[in-house]
Parts: structure tokens; sequence; C-alpha cells
């Protein structure tokens, strides 16, 4: 175990590289500027190409074109990045091309763009949120691993406190499980031997080698995305076992929600946090359980309303849901804002604990 | 042009005749002008190439179809194609 | 007028000069239109691969386009990607296999109206990869509309009273664009209309590829290919049609090789 002070942004390259990253496109964008800088130095001393691509479009495909050939290739940028590559997100989802997708976001906003996505057809992407730079380091190696494993896109959900914050981390390589050889890229061999491989959203095949079609490759996938719904779900949870009100938060918001609840507990207060580490597949089963002595749900998010459509649909009716984030910027709409503050998330939840006076 | 003329062949073709689709690119491109299209139409509904004797087995054809319908032979001596063997 | 028989091969004493259809399509079959340029392209990109003797160290992007037909006939490797924007899908194939021939196949549609970008940036950016682009002045898969590459005058689906300059802009000639680019070190135009064009554009597929095999840097192969359909055109004028007007925008040659002016 071997740590070093490094900010987020070297700590993911870092992590990224332990996972045996290969090729990395991407475009300047605050906040995740720095992640690309650290990959432009990094990733050419130790083998590997980083690319600064013209545009977020061309950096994402480039990214598509390096993991096609059977390496593990990444692009990253903040949301708004993200969203000029929506098309592409959805198009290796339905050929199965493994693509790490960093998303260095500005805010909270980006949780539909993560779960829902922008791009046409019947897919999902794994969104992976860390709380910290240590958590960052093991969900960037995760992302690469169930990436390949599974052969579909996953984004890293980080934001720019992570970016930005100093911490003592080791970002040395976590082993998996192991996976089979990647029989399905592309390496020219096949060619001239009549049965040449194609990779092809549409899943039509070859003369020689038909496939499955379009229906049916793309019922396959839908399939194939259920099966890691079920497998695939992670989540933090503290102080539920017996809590009057519960607080869900993700990402940064997470770490400063489970700082105050660990406070209000020791004086008294019947609080508690659950904390999905994937927004998709979102736990639904788990914060139901999680919640499940809670007169009420409070949802802290930086946004107007996100992940709440989750927190409803995992838990109903049952019990009542309400928002105590809300949109939070600066001034130049580039920063989280001030309520991402230990003291504001209190106030926040005493008032929705104490009686209405 | 006078086709008797030509009347020996120096090369022949194969027409792959349903494949063809009436495009008549072949009649432009042969240089001997020994094509010309059916009256009939294939399995289709297209016209397709019929050979006159006097090819000389220069692949024009063969090069300019866009649907692979040509497979082009050379003859080993001049060839009067409509004389009996 | 009697006819030979061509149901056959001859009996008579002969040789092969030209088969149906390359080694590396696996069948003759295709859904283009009568008199299209594309397939011609497409055979002889598979006849130059064969030549060099490179079936199995190469890997195709396919954009979109009537072309695409090909994505299942082709026995080379192949992806289909995004509308335009294979050159940068080309581009981390590249850096990853440097050693394998790795080209695109798009139209102008797809290169010049969607794909501006992506080929101006890889071309700047020198990667040694070959993109073909079959020029025939509309997006024929949709049926035949106008792209960034069509003439003035020329009548498509949304300019049926022909491209105007007012309205609709100038053609984008790609080749000389690319041309200017230090980075491109490949760029010719050929065409399907004749046998004799054939055969040159045969010669600048297998230049474009041998270049790339040097490690010369990025290489543009244009080649203007009919689409009577598009041109509202019965088949047998599209190779007239295309020189007169598409071929006076975009003349035929060898716009660029850094490789000629290698010594020996």
């Amino acid at each position: 175990m071997s740590l070093r002070l490094i900010d987020g942004s070297e700590a993911v390259a870092e992590a990224a590289l332990s996972a045996g990253l290969r090729f990395y496109s991407g475009y300047p964008m605050s906040p995740a500027t720095d992640l690309l800088e650290q990959l432009a130095k990094k990733l050419p001393q130790r083998g590997g190409v980083c690319i600064n691509a013209d545009t977020e479009i061309e950096g994402v495909n480039m990214a598509i074109g390096a993991s096609m050939t059977g390496f593990r290739a990444a692009t990253g940028s903040c949301g708004q990045g993200l969203s000029l590559m929506q098309e592409a997100i959805a198009e290796v989802a339905l050929n199965e091309t493994p693509l790490v997708i960093f998303n260095m976001a500005r805010s909270q906003q980006d949780y539909f763009q993560a779960t829902r996505g922008g791009g046409w057809g019947d897919y999902r992407t794994i969104a992976l949120a860390p709380k910290d730079v240590p958590e960052a380091v093991e969900l960037t190696q995760l992302a690469f691993h169930l990436s390949d494993k599974y052969r579909v896109p996953a984004i890293v959900y980080g934001d720019n406190i992570l970016a930005r914050t100093l911490t003592a981390v080791d970002t040395s390589p976590i082993a998996f499980e192991p996976l089979p050889p990647r029989d399905w890229a592309l390496d020219g061999t096949t060619g001239g031997t009549g049965r040449s491989k194609q990779i092809w959203t549409w899943g039509v095949g070859k003369h020689n080698t038909p496939g499955p079609g379009p229906q049916l490759h793309w019922r396959n996938i839908a399939d194939k995305f259920a099966r890691i719904a079920e497998t695939e779900q992670r989540w933090e949870a503290g102080f539920h076992e017996d809590a009057e009100t519960m607080v869900v938060a993700f990402g940064t918001a997470g770490k400063f929600v489970e700082y105050v609840v660990e406070d209000m507990r020791q004086e008294g207060w019947q609080v508690g946090f659950f904390r999905p580490i994937t927004l998709w597949p979102f736990p639904e089963d788990a914060l139901e359980r999680g919640c499940k002595t809670a007169r009420q749900v409070l949802v802290f998010e930086l946004n107007a309303g996100q992940m709440i459509d989750d927190v409803r649909i995992s838990l109903g009716k049952r019990v009542p849901i309400r928002s105590i984030g809300g949109i939070s910027s600066d001034d130049a709409g580039i920063n989280i804002g001030d309520r991402m503050d230990a003291s504001y998330i209190r106030a926040r939840i005493i008032e929705a604990m104490e009686p209405v006076s | 042009m006078n086709v008797a003329a030509r009347k020996l062949s120096r090369g022949t073709i194969v027409v792959a005749v349903d494949r063809c689709k009436g495009c008549e690119l072949c009649v432009r491109a042969c240089p001997v002008d020994v094509l010309t299209m059916s009256e009939v139409t294939n399995a289709n509904g297209f016209r397709f190439p019929l050979l006159a004797p006097g090819c000389t087995g220069c692949t024009a054809c063969q090069q300019v179809c866009p649907d692979y319908v040509f497979e082009v032979y050379k003859y080993e001596e001049a060839v009067d194609e409509l004389a009996a063997d | 007028m009697n006819y030979v028989d061509t149901t056959y091969p001859p009996v008579r004493e002969s040789r092969q000069v030209a088969s149906f259809k390359p080694a590396l399509l696996q069948t003759e079959e295709h859904h283009l239109c009568p008199g299209c340029g594309e397939p011609v392209a497409i055979r002889l990109i598979c006849e130059v691969i064969q030549e060099l003797g490179l079936a199995q160290d190469t890997i195709s992007i396919f954009g979109h386009g009537c072309y695409g037909a090909f994505m299942s006939t082709l026995d080379v490797e192949t992806t289909l990607c995004l509308h335009g924007r294979a050159p940068a899908v080309a581009t981390g194939m590249k850096r990853m296999r440097p050693d394998k021939l790795i080209w695109t196949m798009q139209g102008d549609g797809d290169m010049v109206s969607e794909g501006l970008a992506e080929v101006l940036h890889t071309a700047a950016r020198g990667e040694s990869v070959t993109c073909f682009m079959l020029n025939n002045g509309v997006f024929g898969d949709t049926g035949g509309q106008m792209t960034a590459a069509s003439v003035v005058g020329q009548r498509t689906k949304n300019t049926l009273e022909g491209r105007d300059p007012g309205y609709h802009g100038f053609p984008i000639t790609i080749g000389e664009m690319v041309a200017a680019l230090p980075g491109s070190a490949y760029v010719a135009r050929g065409s399907v209309h004749n046998a004799g064009s054939i055969a040159q554009a045969k010669k600048m597929i297998r230049r474009g590829f041998e270049r790339q095999m040097a490690n010369a840097g990025f290489g543009l192969v244009e080649i203007l290919t009919m689409c009577p359909t598009g041109w509202f055109l019965p088949t047998k004028d599209g190779p007239e049609y295309m020189m007169e007007s598409l071929g006076s925008v975009y003349p035929l040659g060898i716009i660029k090789d850094v490789g000629a002016e290698q010594p020996a």
C-alpha cells in the first residue's frame, strides 16, 4: 500500500492506467481538463496514446475505434461535453463495444443524462458515482472491468470537488475476476477466410455468417442490460435500521450527507442515509429495505430533481418523499455553488424533521 | 459498322442473365460493339446483354458492370463462333 | 442476327481473364440500383487488397450510404460507424494497430456534409489511414437529396429546381481542401465512367494503400460514381452526365502525392 497525496484528476488518471488504459482522447472542458492533461502526459510515457481531440464527437469516436481493436479506451468531459457524445454512447451499447466515459461534472445536474441517456434505442449505461477520491480510484477500475465484462458503456460520474481535492490515495491495480479473451475485437486476421468479423449495431452479420438481425440483436441486448440490472447494483447505507428520516444523496453530496447524519446521530436524531453507488442500475430494492422504518425520505441532490424520480420508482407512495437540495451554482456557472455545505444540509434535514409550529 | 467483318471472336463471355438489372453500361463500354440488349426480359423483368461474334475478350464489359454479370475468356485461337463445331 | 450462347464457359480452348466477382466479396448479389457506380468501386478495392496480400491485415470502417450493402458481403473485417465519424474511428484503430491497413468507405454525404470536421482533422493530424469517398453528389440512400458536394444547378429531391448558390451555397471540393493540409500525403480523384477511368481509379486505390503502408500520412481517394436514380436519368446516360456535371467541378487526377517525390 503506497499512498500519494494527489488530486482527484491525477488519481483517476492513475487508476485508469492501473486498469490498463491504452488510449484516451479528450477535449478540454472544466473541470475535466485536468484529467486530459494528466493523461496527455502519462499515457505516452506508459506505452499508450492520448489524442487531443478537436471535438468531443471526434474524441469519443476515436476511443471507440481503439476499443474495437481490443484495447481499453476511454474519453471524458463534463456533462456539457457528454451531451455531444450521446449518439456514440448509444452506439457502443448497441454494437457491444466496451467504452469508459468520464464525466468530471460541473454539477449534479447530469443525473438524467447519465442514467437515461440521450442516444437512440433501447440501451442503458452503467453509471458509477464516487463520493470521494479513494472511491473514485476504485470505481474507475471497476468501470473498465464491467465495461469489458459485459461489453457495455460505463460512465464514471465525478465532479469538480473530486477533480481538485487532494487526498492520500493508493492507485495500484485492483484484481478483478479474469475476463474471457476479446474474440469479438477487430484485428484484421479473419479477412479473406469467408468468416470475416463485423461489428454493427444492427447485428445483420454477413452473407456467409448471418447475424441475428436488428430485432433479435436489440432484444438480446435488452436482456443483457436486464441481467446487469440484477447483478451489478452497488450502494452504501448507514443508520437506516431504525431511522425515522432517511436522506438519499449521490456522489460528493453523499459524503457530505453521511458526515451530517453521523453528527446528527450523535446528538440523538433518528436519521439515516442511503447512497446509490451505481446510479444505474439504481439499487431499488436496497433503498426500499433501507427505508423500511422511515416516515419520510429526503433527497439531497443539487439539481431541480432528477434522482428523486428513481427514489419514487423504488418507494412508490408508501412514504412521503421530498427534495431538500435544489440547483446550486456559482456566478460562473461552473462550480457546485454554496448548497454543497454541511450546515446547509443539516438545517434542511432538521427543518424536515421538526414538527411545523 | 459492319458486324459481318468481325465474324471471328478472340474472346467470349458468360452472362449471369438473372443478375442483370438492364443498365446497358456494358453496351456503351464495349469497344467493338458486340453487345446489344435483349428484347425478352429476365426473371426480374430486366433486359440483358446478348453477344454477337467479334468479342476480343478485353473485359471492358466486366469492368463497368455494377452487378458482376460477366465472366470473360480469351480464346487461344480466333474462333468463328457461329460455325458448326 | 445470330448470337453467341453465353450461358456456360466456352468449350473451345480458352483461359479466363475476368471473373464475376472479386475473391473478397462473399456474393455477387446486392440491392443497389441499376447503373450504380458504387459496386464497381468496391470491386476495385477488393481486387487491390487481394493483390497486395493484405486481406488478413485490414480493417474497414463504413459510413452510412448505399455502399453499406457491402458491409454484409465484404470478406474483410468491417464495422459500421456513425455517419461522418469514420475518420475518427479510423484514427483510434490505426493508433492501436499501426501495422494494419485501416480504411474508410464513405459517400460525399457522409464525408463532406456530416463528417467534414472529422476528415479535415484526421488529415491535419496526418493519420496514416486511407479514406474513400464515393462521390455522386447526392445522399443516395435516402432517395437522392443534396449534399455539400452537389454541384450548382444539380436537381435533387430537395433542390428540384437545381442547386441555387444564392440559397443553397456552393459545393465543397474536399480533395483540394485536404491536399492543402501538410498532414495529407496522397489525394487522388478517379471515376468509374468507362473502362479507362476504372483502370486509373484502381491504380489510385493501390497507390493510396501503398502510401499508408509506408506511413506517409493521410490518404483520400475520391471516386466519382454514377447515381442515375439520384440524378433522374436513364441508366445508360449516367456516365456522360456525371463527367459533364460532377466532372466539371471535380477534375480527375492525382491531386497530391508526397510519395511520388521520394527517391526510389
